[in-house]
């Protein structure tokens, strides 16, 4: 099993058997957001279409090569020696027009006592998000 | 936190609340800082960083007010940390008083700002307007989304006993994102008390000439 560290968590799925992160669409919809469609693969109104000449590169026997498509869409990805831990970042782009929105990005955390907490849970309050550390 | 302790008790009946993200891989780490201060607002433990990647944050402590839209009126900054430390002797761990008398003051200058904006919303005299707030917002970089990529992998190593490669690509994400302290500090050998302290976090400092190690926050009465 290989694990995959996206925007929207931590996954464990089989992979193969090439090089790259071959994965099936559905998996690869619900580590990544991203979905295969036949304009391409797309995440809300968003398509990156498949270009003829990298289609082989990109899908292959109904599965799709998650690592490929990151590459070919320019985002931020890394995985470790072994290749069995894969992290698929946000793109810089996105990220700053997400922010110039400004509409305050949610998250997700827990506390120490590992209750899970959203910053959407206080819509509707001021909310001071503050970051400090131990360091 | 005893500081936001005290201005959440004074403005927790006026619609508003704290989140305190703790920018720490290890949340033994942050917790008897949590305990201590025994906040009753959410303390949160972000050990990948996830936060600063999101807000494009480089340092703690720094802040974002958010209003009751959602909607970001004053987009990451410095919460209102004054540089003081850098004048300190490091044989007795000692600040000049003036330098001191700085911090203290630029730190409640800046929760006195938070307490008007909380009581007075809209008609504070400290919030941006969407074009000032979205000229303030810091952009992330190919570099810096892809050091958030390493770090997130490291961390993920790190907790499952693979050091050395986890190091690496803590190092790498220092690397490519070299303004973000609290990537490097994170990653960084810790003294015994905890802190990131060392030699080499000095000639860090040192080297930043005349940057900032904490910039300055652009509010009324806030040291340059």
């Amino acid at each position: 099993m290989t694990v995959i560290l996206s925007q929207l968590g931590e996954f464990e799925v089989p992979v193969g058997p090439a090089e790259g992160l071959w994965v099936e669409p559905a998996e690869a919809t619900a580590m990544s957001g991203w979905e295969l469609r036949p304009e391409g693969l797309c995440r809300g109104d968003v398509c990156v279409p498949v270009p003829p000449g990298k289609a082989e590169t990109l899908t292959a026997d109904g599965k799709i090569n998650l690592a490929a498509f990151w590459d070919h869409m320019g985002m931020p990805i890394a995985h470790s020696a072994d290749g069995d831990v894969w992290a698929l970042g946000e793109g810089a782009e996105n990220r700053t027009a997400e922010l110039r929105s400004l509409e305050a990005p949610d998250f997700t955390q827990p506390d120490l006592a590992g209750v899970q907490h959203s910053l959407s849970d206080h819509r509707g309050k001021k909310i001071l998000l503050a970051t400090w550390a131990s360091w | 936190m005893s500081v936001w302790q005290k201005l959440y008790d004074e403005l927790k009946d006026q619609n508003f609340i704290i989140i305190a993200v703790a920018m720490d891989s290890e949340a033994d780490a942050a917790r008897p800082w949590i305990e201590v201060a025994a906040p009753d607002y959410p303390v949160l433990i972000d050990r990948d960083h996830r936060v600063a990647e999101l807000y494009n944050m480089v340092n703690v402590p720094q802040a974002v007010w958010i209003d009751e839209t959602g909607t970001i009126v004053r987009p990451a900054e410095n919460a209102g940390a004054y540089e003081g430390f850098r004048a300190m002797d490091l044989e007795t761990w000692t600040m000049p008083d003036d330098e001191l008398a700085t911090t203290i003051n630029a730190q409640a200058t800046y929760i006195a700002a938070v307490g008007d904006w909380v009581r007075l919303g809209a008609e504070s005299g400290h919030l941006f307007d969407a074009d000032q707030a979205r000229a303030r917002t810091a952009t992330a970089s190919n570099e810096s989304a892809q050091a958030h990529c390493h770090f997130h992998l490291g961390q993920y190593l790190l907790r499952h006993g693979r050091e050395t490669e986890a190091h690496e690509h803590l190092a790498e994400a220092s690397r490519l994102h070299p303004t973000s302290w609290s990537i490097w500090r994170q990653a960084a050998e810790k003294n015994e008390t905890g802190l990131a302290a060392s030699a080499e976090f000095w000639d860090r400092v040192k080297a930043l000439g005349d940057d900032h190690y904490y910039p300055p926050v652009e509010l009324a009465g806030m040291p340059k």
